[in-house]
Order: C-alpha cells, then structure tokens, then sequence
C-alpha cells in the first residue's frame, strides 16, 4: 500500500501522526473531528423533484486528507461546488476556518484560503504554461487596471511570481512545457498544471475534484504522491473520488456519500469493510434503498443522475 | 477607365473619417470579445452614444465642445454598466442577444419622434463641430497630398485627430494586455470559473472590459460625428457592428494592431470594388448592370473576400494558426 518512500518523518503532518489524531473520533456519519477546518450543516440541494445533496453534519479535519467518495450520481460534484461557491444551495450553512461561506462569491472562497480544481480539467488552453501559472498568485498589484499600464509597478512582483510558478513546475515535472499552450497538453498533464496552479494561491484548503479521473495509471502514482505532498506541508486536502481502491493508498478519512446523504465515515480500512458502503457500491441486496444507484454503478456510466456530477468524463473507470 | 483616379479613391477613402470610425468600432470589440470572450454586439449602441452625447451636449444644451466629450465618454460607461450589470452574469450568448436588443432600443430612442427635441429625430443633428475645427492648426483651403491619398484641411486635420486616437488606443491596448490585468482578460475568455476558482473577481474584469471597449467605441462615434459634421440615428445599424467584426476577424482578433490592418484592407477593398465597378459601369466596360446595381455588388465581392478568408486564414492576417488549432482539439 505504500507505493511512495514515506517522506514525512520530519514534518509535524506524518500520516502516523493524523491517524493517532483521528483515532477516537466515532465512526458514524457526521462525527466530530478533534480540529476541523470545515464545518457543513444541514445541507441541502434540489434540483426539481430530485434531491442532489441533504447532508446533515459534516466536519473536515485539518491537516488531514479527506476522501469524499462514492457511487456515480451521489452529489458529490454537487456539494463540493456549493462549499467551494459555485453552486448556491436551497439551505444549510458551512464554515471555513469558523467563517460562514454561504452567499460568498466563489473567488472570494478562493481568496479565504480554500481552492479547487475541476472534474474536467479547466486549463486556459491559449494560455502558456507559465502565463496558466502566473494567473493563480492572489494579490497581483498588476491585476487592477490603472497600476496595470506602468510595468515598473508591477514588474518586481511578476518576478518573484515567475519564481515561484517555475519552482512549482519543476516540482510537478512540467518544466519542459513552460512556454507551451496549455491547450497542447495530454489530459494527465492538464491535471498536474491545475493542481500546481491551485497552489500559486497559497491554500490551507485544497479541494481537488476527481484528480486521477482519466489519468493513465502511470501518472496516477505521481498524481498521489503529489497529494501526500500537500499533507506533508501541512495544507488540508478534500478529494472527491468515486474509485476506492485510489482513496485507500492516501486518504486519512473516507467520507462516504450515496443518494446525497452522508452515510458512512472512518479511515480508509474500515470504511470499505463497511457493510452500508458495501451495499451502496454493489447493491448486493434488493431490499437495500440505495440499490438503484449501486445497479447503475455495476453497469458503467448509465446514470441519470449525472448532471449533478457535471458530467461524467472520466468515471467509466468504476 | 482611370485606374489612378480608382486608386487614389480608394486609398483615401481607406484612411478618411469611415475607416478610423470603424477602426475604433472593432478596437473595442477586440479588447470585449478578442481578448475577454464578451459577444458584444452591440457596439454601435456605443459609437452612438458617444456621436449623440458630443452633439446633444453641444448642439441642443449649447455647452463647450469637451464638455461634450466628457458627457460621450460618460454616456459609454453607463451604457456599459446598463448592459453589464444584468447580462455578465449569463452565458455568452445570451450577452450577443441582449446587447444586439440594446444597440437597436438606443437608435430608436435617437431616432424617436418622444425625443425629437433633444436628439432631432430622423433628421439627427448639426452643427456642434465648429470648435473642434477650429482648433484646425491646417490653413484655410490648404490641400494634402500623401502618396495616393488626397485631403482637404478640414478632412486631412480629421484624419490627423482620428488616426492619433487609433495610435493611442493601440498602445493603451498593448500595455494592457502585456499586464497581469490583460492575462486575467485571457484567462476568462478561455474559461471563467477556472479563473473564478482562482480567487478573481471575473464580473468586474468583464465589467471593465465592457466599459473599456465602450469608451473606445465612443471615440469612434465621436470621430464619426466630426467627420460628417452630423450625426443621424441610421449611422448606427447593427450592420456596423458587424462590420466592425468582420474588420477585426480580417486583421485578427486579440492582437493589438489586427483592427488597424483590418481597417486597411477591408475599407480598401469596399471602395475599390465600389469605385472600379461603377467606373466600368460609366465606361461601358460592363454593360449588364446599371450603376446602381453596382454600387450593391461591392457587398458581394466583400463577403466572397470574407468567405475565402475564412476557409484559408481563419485566424486572421496576424493571427497565429497553432491557437485556432488548439480549439479543434
């Protein structure tokens, strides 16, 4: 299970460490985590007549890797775009840092701390790599149009903002593509430059929205170390995923969702020994309410809930 | 048939008061749709804004000639911020329909028969150049000559002011886009949650951009007005915003000097195909078509000239090709 040499021996976030941490919180859906970064209650979203999300209580530990998963259609995608604000729910509240989210606008969440990334890959594809990179750093004094016209104004901080991206690429082995089109890359790539350029913002919160869907499984590993990096740093990572066999080798704590409701939290290991996740996902019982989506699942990708997930490129890999 | 006299015609009509008006028209579309992604079609809502606010102000109000300036400029930015506020928020497209909506609800607002008094109706209104000619340093009845193209002083000193503005347009357009200002304009017209998500506030740099490519619009509408020392509401159709598009898909869209090549060759292009044809329609040289046929035809030849481009450039003459490759992909 440990693909990746541990690195973290001399950082305070060991995944050791995290596990001691979270060792007393209840398994059970909503449990209190002893430091949460995020805080959600009573979320709920309708589209129509169907229900996307209805999450009671959900906490976010900090420092730590938090999988949000489950079966196609579970609103997942939903529930992350409305804690990130690009999504406006019909109730609940959520806190970031202690701070209420609801009604903000999705960049000034990004400029609180907490970014995201995309299901489908959104990088600017006439856009340089670099130049893609440049546009994530918060504060730019060359963003407002009047300082925008004098570059002695400005040129400093495109500098040190150059610096950082380069570092930040070297680090993602992207660094032979810097004066390439983003539009030029393979999808694997386009994951990698979205994750690096979430970064340039300078989180506490990552939120990465299926960050291995369509990767070869090549660059998946890289993929993941690169995740367990984040820990190590000490930023807090919550990653939606639907594939459980990648949550097992990162994640700290599952969070597992079907049919918009929480229904099952814990560490990795346990949670899949979970007989409600098990259901879920297989739909080994008829009498079992979530037996709709879990047949769904076992065929592939014929899901009418999947506008709540906006689309579905990349899930066939269930 | 004179081919000088064709050429020389042509020439001048491809830097006269038309050609700089329609520069600035598509200079604004470029900052709004080649650089943010902003479907604006309806520029000539702003060109007639700013014709109407320098001419209201002077004409019917009888206040100083920048005061009339300052009211066009003003007038852009609230026609910016009246079309914005309500349409940023959706879709491209649905900013195309409400802006083409706007641009006609404005000439037919200038053009009412409720308002008559103030903006003249039909008929539109005249004489509010007169301080702006008079700031003419050219002598009386002076005449230019540069290569083909021949100016009295009154046209050469518009052509003089006119081509200034496209000068100083050009190069607030180059610093701009050069900035991280610009690279947030770029970043949203690829994909604007993208660059939502990282932490920009996308509806005002549209907003900007909406007002910015209004104001040049207005300068256009100024230069418009000054040119024919009137202005009527039927200057401002929609054809002109679509002319103004056509110049700067020609030239190449999101490239600082592509509406000023785009000016060039299109206005060239309409008035030799119109001077030469009605030329040989004169001369007999071509017989199946009176010259008011002619006078038509021009159109035709201009969308077949369109057309091939289209199919043969469609990033433009300065365009790059590996970007519009990028979008098959």
């Amino acid at each position: 299970m440990n693909a990746e040499p541990s690195t973290t021996a001399s950082t305070s976030n060991s995944r050791d460490q995290i596990a001691q941490i979270l060792a007393d919180v209840p398994r059970e859906p909503g449990a209190a985590k002893p430091d949460p970064i995020l805080v959600a209650d009573g979320v709920l979203r309708r589209f129509g007549g169907l229900t996307a999300v209805d999450v009671d209580h959900i906490e976010v530990q900090r420092g730590a890797i938090t999988a949000l998963i489950g079966p196609n259609g579970a609103g997942k995608t939903t529930f992350f775009n409305i804690l990130t604000g690009f999504d406006q729910p019909d109730a609940g509240d959520w806190l970031f840092e202690g701070r209420p989210l609801k009604g903000l606008s999705a960049y000034k969440v990004a400029r609180l701390g907490m970014v995201r990334t995309f299901q489908l890959t959104k990088v600017l594809s006439k856009l340089t790599v670099l130049e893609n990179m440049r546009l994530g750093a918060v504060g730019q004094r060359g963003e407002h149009f009047w300082t925008s016209i004098a570059r002695p104004l400005w040129r400093a901080q495109e500098k040190s903002i150059t610096e950082k991206a380069d570092e930040l690429l070297a680090r993602f082995t992207l660094d032979a593509k810097r004066e390439d089109f983003a539009g030029e890359m393979s999808g694997g790539q386009r994951k990698l430059l979205e994750m690096a350029r979430s970064l340039m913002t300078d989180p506490t919160l990552v939120m990465l929205d299926e960050p291995m869907a369509g990767v070869n499984p090549a660059l998946t590993q890289s993929l993941l170390g690169h995740v367990k990096a984040l820990r190590d740093e000490g930023m807090t990572v919550l990653f939606v995923e639907h594939d459980m066999d990648m949550v097992r080798d990162i994640s700290d704590w599952v969070i597992v969702m079907a049919q918009g409701q929480v229904i099952a939290e814990g560490p990795p290991h346990e949670v899949m020994r979970d007989q409600r996740v098990i259901d879920a996902y297989l739909g080994a019982h008829h009498d079992q309410p979530l037996a709709e989506v879990a047949d769904q699942v076992g065929l592939g990708d014929l899901d009418g809930l999947d506008i709540v997930d906006h689309g579905n490129q990349g899930e066939g890999a269930s | 048939m004179d081919w000088g006299y064709i050429f020389t015609a042509s020439a001048t009509a491809a830097v006269g008061f038309l050609g700089i008006v329609y520069c600035l028209g598509a200079m604004g579309i470029n900052i709004q749709f080649g650089y943010t992604g902003l479907l604006n079609f309806g520029e000539a809502a702003f060109l007639a804004v700013g014709a109407y606010g320098l001419a209201t102000t002077v004409a019917t109000f009888g206040l100083p000639f920048w005061v009339g300036i300052a009211a066009g400029m003003a007038g852009a930015i609230l026609l910016a911020l009246l079309l914005g506020i309500p349409t940023l928020r959706l879709r491209a497209d649905y900013l195309a329909i409400v802006t083409i909506a706007a641009s006609e609800i404005v000439r037919l607002s200038f053009r009412s028969l409720t308002f008559r008094k103030t903006f003249g109706g039909t008929d539109g209104l005249q004489q509010f150049a007169s301080q702006f000619f008079a700031l003419n340093p050219l002598p009386e009845n002076s005449f230019y000559k540069f290569g083909p193209i021949q100016m009295n002083e009154r046209n050469a000193w518009v052509s003089i002011v006119g081509w200034t503005f496209v000068a100083l347009f050009s190069i607030l357009t180059f610093l701009l886009m050069r900035s991280p200002w610009g690279r947030v304009l770029k970043g949203i017209r690829e994909d604007e949650d993208a660059v939502r998500s990282l932490g920009k506030n996308v509806y005002w740099y549209k907003m900007q951009s909406l007002m910015i490519g209004g104001i040049i619009g207005a300068f256009g509408g100024f230069m418009y007005a000054l040119g024919q020392s009137a202005v009527q509401p039927d200057n401002f159709t929609t054809n002109q915003t679509f002319f103004a598009y056509t110049i700067l898909i020609v030239g190449g869209a999101a490239r600082v000097l592509g509406p000023l090549l785009g000016t060039l060759i299109f206005w060239f292009l309409i008035q030799f195909s119109d001077v030469a044809l009605g030329e040989a329609v004169n001369n007999h040289v071509i017989t199946f078509m009176t010259a008011e046929q002619a006078a038509q035809v021009r159109w035709v030849l201009a969308g077949v000239v369109l057309m091939l481009l289209m199919i043969y450039r469609p990033q433009g003459i300065l365009g790059d090709r590996k970007e519009i490759a990028l979008d098959e992909r």
